[in-house]
C-alpha cells in the first residue's frame, strides 16, 4: 500500500506518559491477532454491554443503538400505516361516517408527522449508525453516549406524541401545523403545544446523530480508506448529516417561536401584532424541503450499496454519483418557496423556485443513469433486494416527474394541496425511500441477524407491494385533477370522487397482505430459522460483510487496512490490518479526513446511564414546560445536572484510559 | 354542491393555459418515463444471470466504459434540454395567467372565514356594492378581480375549471384574476386546511349571459322582499328576535349583524352552509334547527324551537330570493 | 478499483506515525488524543457551533424580515439603552484574553496554568451575566409589546442561553482540573471550551449590533 511504504519504519523518540510505566502489574493486551487469540476474547468482554436493566439503558454501541432506532422506527410506521389505512377507508365512499371530523384531522396530521418525524428519518439515521462503522472499519462511531441519548429522546417524545393522541389531544393542524390554525387563538387546547414538543425532540436527535455520524464518516475511517474509496452509502449518510446540520436548527426554532406564541404572548405570527403568518412557512419549508432529502439521499445510498453487489461489478460514475449527491444536498436547500406558490409571493422571486425545482432533476437523473449503466454492463443476481431496486425505479421516476410539474408555478396553482400533491409525496417517499428501505432490510439483515431472510415470502411481498402502492396512490393522481383538496375528512356524492377513491382503498388492502407477509417473513426467520448465514452471503465487496454475521461486538479483531472502493472484491493489499489498539479500554483510531492516514488512538466513551437520565430529564422540561410558563425556567434544572453528571469523570474509567494514554 | 370541478374541463382562459401546460409536461413526462423504463427493460433482459459466488468483474473494459459513459451524457444533456423546455413552457403559462385583460372587470372582495366565503361585489362603489355569501355569479366573458383576504386562519379559493389556486392569508392581501367563457356552474373548494369543517367549504361560480348576470345583480341589490304571507310574516319576527338576528344581516329588515353568510337573498342559492345542505324547505328548517347535524363544528349554534316556528322562518327565508 | 498514488501529506510534527509491521500497521505509540482538528471533540464543536449559527443567523433574519413588513418599527417601545449592551460588548472582547491564555495552557498540558487562567474566565463570566441581567432591564420593551419586542427578547434570549451555558460549563471544567486523575483529553476538553467561548464572543457582535442599532437607523 503506498501509504504504508511513504511511511518511515522506525518510531521517533518520544516521552512516555509516567501512568503507563507503573502499571507493568497488568499485562496490557493489545489487538491485532486472530479471532481466537485471547487478545480477542478480551476484546469481546470489552464490547460487550453491561447486563441486566442498567446494562440495557448505559448501552451504547452502534449496532445497539441503530437496531433500537430501525425497530422503534417501523413500530412508529406500523401504527402511523393503521392510521393511514383508516383514512383510506374513510374516504372510501361519499359522506362516510366511520370517524368523524376532528378525529380524522387528528388521523392526518398523526399520520404525516409520525411518518416524517418518528419514522423517515430515524430508520435513515438507524441504518447509518449500524451500517456505517463496519463499512468504515471502526469499532463504534464517535459520540456513542450522545447517539445513545439520542435514542432515548426519539422514543419519548414518540411516546409523549402517542400519549397525547391516546388522550384526544393528538395535534390536528396537519403534519406542518401552519398558523394561525396552530397559533394561540385557533390552535385550542394543548394539540399543537405537543406537536412543537414533538419537533424539539426529534430534531435534537436528528441534530445529536447528524453530528455523531459527521464526526465518525469524517475522523474515524479505516487508513487507507481516502475520501475517493469511500463507499457510496458512506457518502450519503454525510451529505445527510451535513445537510441535518444546517436545515433542522430552523424548524427547531421556528416550532419554538410558535411556543413562545401560544405561551408567552409573543407576536412573531400575529399579523395584528406586526407578525406574519407566512413566516412560519417560510421556517418550516426552509427545513422541510431538506427533510425530505434527509429520507431520499440515504435511500440513493443504499441502492448504490446493492446495485453493485447485484450486478457483479463496481458502480459505474462512482465519482459523478458522489457530485450528484453532494450537488442534490446543496441544491435542495433552494427550493423551499414551491411549497409557497400559491401564496401572495411576488411572482419573479417564485419562478425562480421553479427553475431550481427542476434543476436538481439533474443530478438525480444523472445517479439513475450511472445505476442503469451499471445494471446493463453487469451481470445480474435477481433477489429480493434487487427487486425492490427496480420497483424503487419504477415508482421513484413517476414521483420525480410529477414533482416537476408541481414545480412549475403555474401548473402547481392547480394541484397544489390537492390529492396531486398527496399521490407525488407518496410515490416519492414509498418508491424513493421505501422501496429501498425494504431492500436494505433484505440485504443487511443477515448481517445484523445471521440469518437469510425467505426468497419466496420475499418477492411475494415485492409484487404485492408494487402493484398496492401502484393501485392505492395513482388514482389519487386524477382525484387530484378533479378537484379533490387534501386533508378532507369526507365528500359528498355529487363530487363523483368516490370510484377512484375506493379503488384506493383496495390498493391499500394489497398493500397490508404485502406488508403481513413481511411480517411473517421477520417472524419466521427470527424465531424459526436454524440456518446460519455467512459472513458474506451475497458475495459483496464492502468492509462490513468481512465480518461474522453478526457481527462480533468489537466489530473487527483488528481493524483493516484499506486500498480499494470495494475492499473484498480487491487483491490483497501488503499492508491489510492495524494492531496495537487496547484489547481492554474501547479503543478505536481516527485517521486524516482526507488521506485517512493514521492520526490518534481514541478511547471511546464507555456505556454509562447517564444519556438515558439525561433524556428522561429533558422530557421533565419539556412537559413541565407545556403546563407551566415558570416551568420552562425550572425545569432546565434536571436537565443541567443531568448532563453534569453525564460529563464528570467516572473515576474508574479514568483510570483505566490513563494506563492506555500516549501524549500528542 | 354541483359544478364542474375538473382541471382538465376549462372553461375559461386562465384554466385553458394551464389545462395546455399540464399536457405539454404530460406528454414530455410520458415520453422521458417510458424512454428511461425501456432503456432498464432492455438491459435487464440483455445482460447475463450470475449469482452470488460470481465472481466480480474489475477489469477496466475501456471501450464499454467509454460507451457507457457517452450514453449518460446524452442522457443528462437531452435531459436538461427538455427540463429548459419545460421551463419555458412554465414561464411562458405565467405570463399567459397574468395578461388576462382586466378591463370592464367585476370586483368582488372575498373573506375566508372558518367555514364560509364572504362576499362583497363592487366594494368601492357605494352606489352599486352588495353582500353576499359561498355562491358567485358572474358575467360570461367579463374578467372577475377577486381581492382576497382571511379572517382568521389561511384559506384558499380554489375553482378549478376556471384557474388556478389563491390563498386567503390573514393580515395579507392577495388577488385572483378569472374569466369564465362558457356559461355554466363551476364549483371550488377551500384548497387549504382551515380546520374543522375545511371539508365542507365549498364555493359555486355561476357564469350566467350578461342580461342574466345583470337581472341577477340587480336582485341581489335590492332590499329584503316583504314578507307576502302571514306565515312568512310570523317567520320574519322569529328571524329578528332570535338568535338568527344575532349573527346574520337581512337587509331592510332589523337583522344588521355580519358575523356570518348574508341572508337577504338566501333563497337565490342553491346551497346552505358553504355546501354542507341543499337550499330546500323541510333541509332549511332543519340545518336552522340543528345545523350541527350536517355541518358538525360550524359556528351556527342549534336554535330550539317548536317545528311550527322552524317552517315559519324556512318559508321566509324561502322567499328571500 | 486498485490504489491510486495519493500525495501523502507530511504527518503534523507533533505526530508519531504508525508503523509497518509485516502485513500489520501497529499503531500502539499513536498518542491516545490531540488538539484541535486531530481531536474528535473539535469536530463535534465545530457541528454544534453550526447549528447553533444557523439558528442566530436565521433569528437576525427574522428580525430584518419583520422590521420589513413593518409600518414603523419599533412597532412597540423604543430602541434599548446603549450602555449596559456597550459595556458587555466590551466586557466580552475583553474576556477573549483570559480564553485565550487559558487555551494555551490547556494546549502545554499545564495544569496550574490552566486552572488560574479558568478562574480568570469565570469571574468575567460571571462580570457577563451581571451585565447581562442588567441589559435585560433597560430593553425598553417587553416581550409581548408587538413582533419587535418578541424579536429582540429572543435575539437576546438565545445568546443569553448560550453565554449562561458556557459560563457552567468553564465553571464544571474548573472543577474538573480537581478531579484526578487528570486525563490528557481533559486538557483538550478545555481547549475546545474556550473554542466555544470565541463563538460566545463573535455571535455576540452581529447581535448587539442588530439588537442596539436595529431600531436606530
Amino acid at each position: 500500500m503506498d501509504d504504508a511504504r511513504a511511511l518511515p519504519s522506525r518510531p521517533r523518540p518520544r516521552r512516555r506518559a509516567r501512568k503507563a510505566q507503573a502499571s507493568d502489574r497488568r499485562e496490557l493486551l493489545r489487538d491485532g491477532a486472530g479471532a481466537g487469540s485471547r487478545a480477542a476474547v478480551e476484546l469481546e468482554r470489552t464490547w460487550q454491554d453491561k447486563p441486566g436493566v442498567r446494562g440495557f439503558l448505559s448501552a451504547n454501541g452502534h449496532k445497539t443503538i441503530g437496531l433500537r432506532f430501525v425497530v422503534t422506527a417501523f413500530v412508529f410506521a406500523g401504527l402511523a400505516g393503521v392510521m393511514g389505512g383508516l383514512m383510506r377507508h374513510q374516504l372510501a365512499t361519499a359522506d362516510s361516517h366511520l370517524v368523524g371530523p376532528d378525529f380524522y384531522n387528528q388521523l392526518f396530521s398523526m399520520h404525516g408527522t409520525t411518518m416524517m418525524f418518528l419514522f423517515a428519518v430515524p430508520v435513515m439515521q438507524g441504518f447509518a449508525l449500524y451500517i456505517v462503522p463496519l463499512m468504515i472499519g471502526t469499532r463504534n462511531t464517535a459520540f456513542p453516549r450522545m447517539s445513545a441519548c439520542a435514542y432515548w429522546l426519539y422514543l419519548f417524545g414518540g411516546l409523549l406524541l402517542f400519549g397525547a393522541f391516546a388522550t384526544n389531544t393528538g395535534p390536528d393542524a396537519g403534519w406542518f401545523a401552519y398558523v394561525p390554525l396552530a397559533g394561540p387563538q385557533y390552535g385550542i387546547g394543548k394539540r399543537a403545544d405537543f406537536w412543537n414538543m414533538l419537533v424539539t425532540y426529534s430534531e435534537a436527535m436528528g441534530l445529536m446523530v447528524a453530528v455523531d455520524i459527521t464526526t465518525t464518516i469524517l475522523k474515524l475511517r479505516a487508513p487507507g480508506m481516502t475520501l475517493r474509496q469511500m463507499p457510496l452509502f458512506v457518502w450519503a449518510s454525510l451529505v445527510t448529516s451535513v445537510m441535518i446540520i444546517f436545515a433542522m436548527p430552523l424548524v427547531m426554532l421556528g416550532a419554538n417561536l410558535v411556543q413562545f406564541d401560544r405561551m408567552l404572548g409573543t407576536h412573531f405570527f400575529n399579523p395584528a401584532e406586526g407578525g406574519d403568518a407566512l413566516l412560519w412557512q417560510h421556517l418550516f419549508w426552509f427545513f422541510g424541503h431538506p427533510e425530505v432529502y434527509f429520507i431520499f439521499i440515504p435511500a440513493l445510498g443504499f441502492v448504490s450499496a446493492i446495485i453493485p453487489t447485484f450486478a457483479r461489478r463496481p458502480m459505474f460514475g462512482h465519482d459523478a454519483i458522489v457530485l450528484s449527491l453532494i450537488t442534490t444536498g446543496f441544491l435542495s436547500f433552494g427550493l423551499w418557496v414551491h411549497h409557497m406558490f400559491a401564496t401572495n409571493l411576488p411572482e419573479l422571486g417564485k419562478s425562480f423556485f421553479t427553475a431550481m425545482s427542476f434543476m436538481i432533476a439533474i443530478p438525480t437523473a444523472m445517479q439513475i443513469f450511472c445505476w442503469i449503466a451499471t445494471i446493463a454492463a453487469g451481470r445480474l443476481v435477481m433477489r429480493t433486494p434487487f427487486l425492490f431496486v427496480l420497483g424503487f425505479f419504477f415508482i421513484l421516476m413517476i414521483g420525480g416527474l410529477t414533482g416537476i410539474m408541481l414545480g412549475s408555478v403555474p401548473l402547481d396553482l392547480q394541484v397544489h394541496d390537492t390529492y396531486f400533491v398527496v399521490a407525488h409525496l407518496h410515490y416519492v417517499l414509498l418508491g424513493g425511500a421505501v422501496f429501498p428501505l425494504f431492500a436494505a432490510l433484505y440485504y443487511w439483515f443477515p448481517k445484523v441477524t445471521g440469518k437469510m431472510l425467505s426468497e419466496r415470502l420475499g418477492k411475494w411481498h415485492f409484487w404485492l407491494f408494487f402493484v398496492g402502492v401502484n393501485l392505492t396512490f395513482f388514482p389519487l393522481h386524477v382525484l387530484g385533477l378533479e378537484g379533490m383538496p387534501r386533508r378532507i375528512y369526507t365528500y359528498g356524492a355529487e363530487t363523483g370522487w368516490q370510484t377512484l377513491n375506493f379503488v384506493s382503498a383496495v390498493g391499500q388492502v394489497i398493500n397490508d397482505v404485502g406488508t403481513l407477509l413481511f411480517a411473517i417473513n421477520l417472524i419466521r426467520t427470527i424465531f424459526f430459522t436454524k440456518e446460519r448465514a455467512s459472513a458474506d452471503p451475497w458475495g459483496a465487496g464492502t468492509l462490513e460483510w468481512s465480518v461474522a454475521s453478526p457481527p462480533p461486538k468489537c466489530n473487527f479483531f483488528a481493524l483493516p487496512v484499506v486500498s480499494s472502493r470495494e475492499p473484498l472484491w480487491a487483491p490483497a493489499a501488503e499492508v491489510t490490518h492495524v494492531q496495537g489498539l487496547s484489547a481492554q479500554i474501547r479503543e478505536g483510531l481516527t485517521t486524516t479526513v482526507i488521506d485517512a492516514l493514521p492520526d490518534t488512538r481514541y478511547a471511546y466513551p464507555a456505556p454509562e446511564i447517564w444519556p438515558f437520565v439525561a433524556a428522561l430529564s429533558v422530557t421533565v422540561w419539556l412537559v413541565w414546560s407545556i403546563w407551566s410558563v415558570p416551568g420552562f425556567a425550572w425545569g432546565l434544572i434536571p436537565p443541567a445536572l443531568a448532563f453534569l453528571l453525564w460529563y464528570w469523570p467516572n473515576k474508574k474509567e479514568a483510570i483505566e484510559e490513563v494506563e492506555w494514554e500516549g501524549e500528542p | 354542491m354541483n359544478g364542474v370541478h375538473d382541471v382538465l374541463a376549462p372553461a375559461g382562459p386562465q384554466a385553458l393555459a394551464l389545462f395546455h401546460l399540464w399536457n405539454a409536461m404530460l406528454v414530455a413526462c410520458v415520453v422521458v418515463f417510458a424512454l428511461t423504463m425501456a432503456v432498464l427493460a432492455v438491459a435487464l433482459w440483455r445482460a447475463p444471470r450470475a449469482g452470488e459466488r460470481t465472481r466480480p468483474d474489475l477489469d477496466a473494459h475501456p471501450r464499454r466504459e467509454a460507451t457507457l459513459r457517452r450514453s449518460v451524457v446524452w442522457g443528462i444533456a437531452g435531459s436538461s434540454v427538455l427540463l429548459v423546455v419545460l421551463l419555458f413552457a412554465s414561464f411562458f403559462a405565467d405570463r399567459a395567467l397574468s395578461a388576462l385583460p382586466l378591463a370592464d372587470a367585476v370586483h368582488i372582495d372575498l373573506v375566508g372565514h372558518q367555514f364560509w366565503w364572504e362576499a362583497h361585489y363592487e366594494p368601492n362603489s357605494p352606489e352599486r356594492t352588495f353582500a353576499t355569501a359561498n355562491e358567485l355569479h358572474v358575467p360570461v366573458g367579463r374578467p372577475v378581480l377577486i381581492r382576497l383576504r382571511a379572517d382568521d386562519v389561511i384559506h384558499s379559493l380554489w375553482v378549478p375549471s376556471l384557474g388556478g389556486k389563491k390563498d386567503l392569508i390573514p393580515g395579507r392581501e392577495s388577488t385572483l384574476a378569472l374569466r369564465a367563457d362558457r356559461a355554466g356552474t363551476y364549483r371550488g373548494q377551500c384548497a387549504e386546511f382551515c380546520g374543522y369543517q375545511h371539508a365542507k367549504m365549498a364555493l359555486v361560480v355561476v357564469a350566467e349571459p350578461p342580461a342574466d348576470y345583470e337581472r341577477w345583480r340587480a336582485a341581489q341589490r335590492a332590499p329584503a322582499r316583504e314578507p307576502a304571507t302571514a306565515q312568512e310574516r310570523r317567520g320574519l319576527a322569529l328571524v329578528e328576535q332570535t338568535s338568527c338576528a344575532m349573527c346574520h344581516a337581512i337587509h331592510g329588515t332589523r337583522a344588521r349583524a355580519r358575523r356570518a353568510p348574508d341572508l337577504t337573498h338566501v333563497a337565490s342559492r342553491g346551497w346552505l352552509g358553504a355546501g354542507a345542505v341543499e337550499n330546500t324547505p323541510e333541509l332549511r328548517a332543519e340545518w336552522i334547527a340543528r345545523a350541527q347535524k350536517f355541518k358538525p363544528g360550524v359556528n351556527m349554534p342549534p336554535l330550539d324551537a317548536a317545528p311550527d316556528d322552524l317552517a315559519a322562518m324556512s318559508a321566509y327565508l324561502g322567499s328571500l330570493r | 478499483m486498485g490504489g491510486r498514488a495519493v500525495t501523502r501529506r507530511e504527518a503534523t510534527p507533533a505526530s508519531i506515525p504508525a508503523v509497518r509491521k509485516g502485513d500489520a500497521l501497529d499503531v500502539s505509540e499513536l498518542p491516545s488524543y490531540g488538539f484541535a482538528h486531530r481531536s474528535l471533540m473539535w469536530w463535534g464543536n465545530a457541528g454544534m457551533m453550526t447549528i447553533e449559527g444557523v439558528a442566530f443567523g436565521f433569528m437576525v433574519v427574522i428580525y430584518f424580515y419583520l422590521r420589513d413588513i413593518a409600518r414603523v418599527w419599533p412597532d412597540a417601545g423604543r430602541a434599548p439603552d446603549l450602555l449596559f449592551g456597550t459595556v458587555n460588548l466590551a466586557v466580552i472582547l475583553g474576556s477573549a484574553w483570559p480564553n485565550y491564555r487559558a487555551q494555551k495552557a490547556a494546549q502545554d498540558r499545564s495544569l496550574s496554568r490552566v486552572r488560574l487562567w479558568l478562574y480568570v474566565c469565570s469571574a468575567f463570566g460571571i462580570a457577563l451575566c451581571a451585565v447581562r441581567w442588567f441589559e435585560f432591564t433597560a430593553l425598553n420593551v417587553r416581550w409581548d409589546d408587538g413582533a419587535y419586542g418578541s424579536v429582540v427578547w429572543v435575539l437576546m434570549g438565545l445568546h443569553s442561553f448560550n453565554l449562561v451555558t458556557d459560563v457552567l460549563d468553564t465553571f464544571v471544567l474548573t472543577a474538573v482540573t480537581y478531579s484526578k486523575p487528570v486525563e490528557g483529553k481533559r486538557f483538550v476538553d478545555i481547549a475546545e471550551n474556550c473554542g466555544y467561548w470565541y463563538f460566545v464572543v463573535l455571535t455576540w457582535l452581529p447581535i448587539y449590533a442588530v439588537v442596539y442599532f436595529g431600531a436606530r437607523v
